[in-house]
């Protein structure tokens, strides 16, 4: 016999869940008393609801395994809001546990009164309310069913307190099985439509794969990489889908997208068929959609029927998870007596490789190498280096996230951590905390900005309370660069409340506040030998406060609006 | 395009607001609706009738296939149907109003069923452009007062929208 809260607990336990990430309050009080009395899940207090929601968040892109956040009512369950629609936007699967005031106080504005289930309900995948301590397990069973399994996403849990009232015990029995008729996610794709695609794909003269996030989600990486090898086509990936395909691979052309490289973009608008897998034509990626590749035939593969032709309509959808489905397509191709058009796509071949040598990022460097300033891709690529490319970087939301996903090729998935659909600034510092519970021995990396930063700082007291030597790389250009940049191009230079006024704070001194190891960076030639001492310190956390050029900008950048996906900018000047 | 997409959807609190939600969050439009359950007391059925191009219905469907609480959905209007709707309208009714309004209501095949010295209750059910065509032959002048329940649907023949 077991109370509401036990039961809760016990249910985690079961359900594998190493790691709670939460906050405790008055209205969780009953399942903070079930988490003291026993030792299997550990509990890990942060300092701020946002940040348990993005830590959760993070830890389950570094590992795939669904992370789980506690808070309490009110502004507990408010607090989450930001973190949970954070992971909506990008189908991370999580599960939000939230306490409720008692049943029969709720509607009575009681204190810390709020309604979790009508507030969260747009952001999530499903929620539910317990009605009954003897509904606990199997709700949590569905919860983490229904988080992880077809579109993963979020699901909240509403916990009233007195269904976890410690005074009333239920027999308690984990379900093995769970019953929802109503929700049976596709698996496999439809084999007519798959054998259709492959027809196609042998036939394609300038072909794109565009991989998204769907690949690194769906444990789909190697698949992926067989078939491109197989096929020998252009890969492309959507900023969610980066180390999904190895990113220094010459079969690899970068990003694309509205920072995309130049080759990525031009070989996407003039291509005659673009094979999509688990990505959605996000509108950060296709520019304007009417003017979205006008020659391509495409194939599109997606778990979730509601992504595609949602934006562009696609040729040949394809339901299906993604490992399943670029499986079947491989096994097509290998026992197909046709072989793919080799003289077309040498010629293609030719064709990009003068769009990446005319424009490409990674040639050589495209913008000004010459002055004393410190630059921010400078500092991407001596991350790189002095990190051997291995380390696991979480990112928050701004120029500097464009310039790692840049200037860093990942080389496996779940390598790159970052907030791509809702762009959350302060997701980067909570994320890498997250990863770094669960990777003692990589390096983990914050990279950031001033402003980013600072949405989430309360975290580093976090840091020294678990011993998590995260690494922050801050790109610290004085300003909100990327709203500088836009109101640079698009608002005549009219830079509208983006200055701090000198009232940033010494990021230096307040490492030392916190205990950890703060080094500025103003020199060019002294960035190399700080970015090393930052490494070299295996058990602290450092922050590199990176003094870089204030006035650079992040490109290519797509011409938007009424732009297609070629139409970039290469520089200030300089336009495609 | 008018569409009538009926759902059948888990008896459960919250699940009514998910699909309204749907549809605010979505910016699709709802024109009616109305919900009961059904002869399975753990089912609800919803009827929500939307105006849209089939790639805007299209969306709709998938993303009400996408709530956990709905367990199965047709659009009525992809194959032949039955739409109904009942209205009451509260009419001015004296003098010789009274003989020309009863006559109306015959012909749309109405009842009265409520009447004072100065008024009638009309009841009238139908498709909903039946509804209108009434309300356009009394007259504005004459109507006091009119409620809608929205529009139900089945599909015609053996087809069924069950589990």
């Amino acid at each position: 016999m077991l109370s509401g809260g036990d039961m809760l607990i016990r249910s985690l336990q079961e359900e594998g869940v190493e790691l709670i990430f939460g906050y405790p309050g008055g209205a969780a009080l009953h399942i903070y008393d079930a988490i003291f009395r026993q030792d299997k899940v550990k509990h890990i207090l942060v300092r701020h609801e946002q940040a348990a929601t993005h830590a959760a968040d993070g830890y389950t892109r570094a590992t795939g395994r669904v992370g789980t956040v506690l808070v309490t009512s009110g502004p507990g369950a408010t607090n989450a809001i930001t973190g949970i629609a954070t992971a909506h936007m990008d189908s991370i699967p999580m599960v939000v546990i939230s306490g409720q005031v008692f049943a029969e106080k709720i509607g009575e504005d009681a204190f810390q009164e709020t309604d979790m289930m009508g507030i969260s309900r747009p952001i999530v995948k499903h929620s539910f309310m317990v009605k009954h301590a003897s509904e606990i397990p199997e709700i949590v069973k569905k919860a983490y069913h229904i988080a992880a399994t077809g579109r993963p996403g979020p699901v909240v849990i509403d916990v009233p307190k007195n269904t976890v009232n410690p005074a009333e015990t239920f027999p308690f029995e984990y379900p093995k099985k769970i019953k929802l008729r109503s929700y049976s996610p596709a698996t496999k794709g439809h084999s007519g439509q798959i054998k259709k695609a492959v027809g196609m794909l042998q036939q394609a003269k300038r072909p794109v794969i565009y991989s998204g996030g769907g690949v690194v989600q769906g444990e789909a990486s190697e698949l992926l990489i067989e078939l491109a090898r197989k096929l020998n086509f252009p890969v492309t990936s959507t900023l969610m889908g980066l180390g999904a395909f190895p990113g220094d691979d010459a079969q690899f052309l970068g990003m694309l997208g509205m920072h995309g490289t130049f080759e990525a973009n031009t070989a996407m608008h003039h291509s005659d068929l673009i094979l999509a897998v688990g990505a959605r034509f996000d509108d950060r990626v296709t520019n304007t959609t009417g003017k979205f590749c006008p020659n391509a035939k495409i194939i599109h593969i997606d778990i979730d029927p509601a992504s595609i032709s949602k934006t562009i309509v696609a040729d040949v959808p394809i339901v299906g998870a993604v490992d399943s489905v670029l499986r079947d397509m491989l096994d097509i191709l290998k026992s197909s007596s046709k072989k793919t058009d080799k003289k077309a796509l040498a010629d293609w071949w030719a064709q990009i490789e003068d769009w990446r040598e005319r424009h490409g990022i990674n040639v050589k460097p495209r913008y000004n190498t010459s002055g004393d300033k410190i630059m921010p891709q400078d500092v991407i690529k001596m991350l790189y280096e002095v990190t051997k490319g291995d380390a696991i970087v979480a990112s928050d939301v701004g120029q500097h996230q464009m310039f790692a996903a840049q200037y860093y090729p990942f080389k496996r998935p779940r390598q790159w951590l970052n907030s791509g659909g809702l762009g959350t600034m302060g997701f980067g510092l909570p994320a890498a905390m997250g990863a770094a519970f669960a990777f003692r021995d990589k390096d983990i990396v914050c990279v950031t900005g001033e402003g980013s930063i600072q949405m989430c700082i309360q975290e580093l007291s976090t840091l020294t309370q678990y011993g998590l030597p995260v690494k922050i790389i801050c790109l610290n250009n004085q300003a909100l660069g990327m709203v500088k940049q836009w109101q640079d191009m698009v608002y005549d230079s009219r830079y509208s409340e983006i200055h701090y006024e000198d009232s940033l704070p010494d990021f230096v001194k307040l490492m030392d506040a916190y205990g950890h190891v703060g080094i500025r960076v103003k020199k060019r030639e002294e960035l190399r030998e700080k970015m090393e001492q930052c490494f070299a310190l295996k058990d602290r956390v450092v922050f590199l406060d990176v003094y870089v050029d204030p006035s650079e900008h992040v490109y290519p950048m797509q011409v938007a609006p009424e732009g297609s996906m070629r139409d970039m900018w290469l520089s200030k000047t300089e336009r495609t | 395009m008018r569409r009538i997409i009926s759902v059948l959807m888990e008896n459960e609190p919250g699940a009514l607001s998910r699909v309204v939600g749907l549809f605010s969050q979505r910016g699709y439009n709802i024109e009616t609706l109305t919900v009961a359950p059904t002869e399975d007391a753990t089912l609800s059925r919803l009827t929500v009738t939307t105006i849209g191009d089939e790639h805007k219905i299209e969306q709709i469907t998938k993303n009400l296939n996408k709530l956990i609480d709905v367990v199965k959905l047709v659009d009525l209007t992809e194959g032949s149907h039955i739409e109904r709707e009942l209205m009451m309208v509260k009419l001015k009714a004296s003098g010789a109003q009274r003989a020309e309004i009863k006559r109306c209501v015959d012909i749309f095949r109405g009842q009265i069923i409520d009447v004072t010295n100065t008024v009638y209750t009309v009841q009238i059910t139908g498709a909903s452009d039946k509804l209108d065509a009434f309300m356009d032959a009394v007259g504005d002048a004459a109507i006091l007062e009119v409620v809608r329940t929205g529009v139900s649907g089945i599909s015609r023949g053996e087809k069924v929208l069950s589990l």
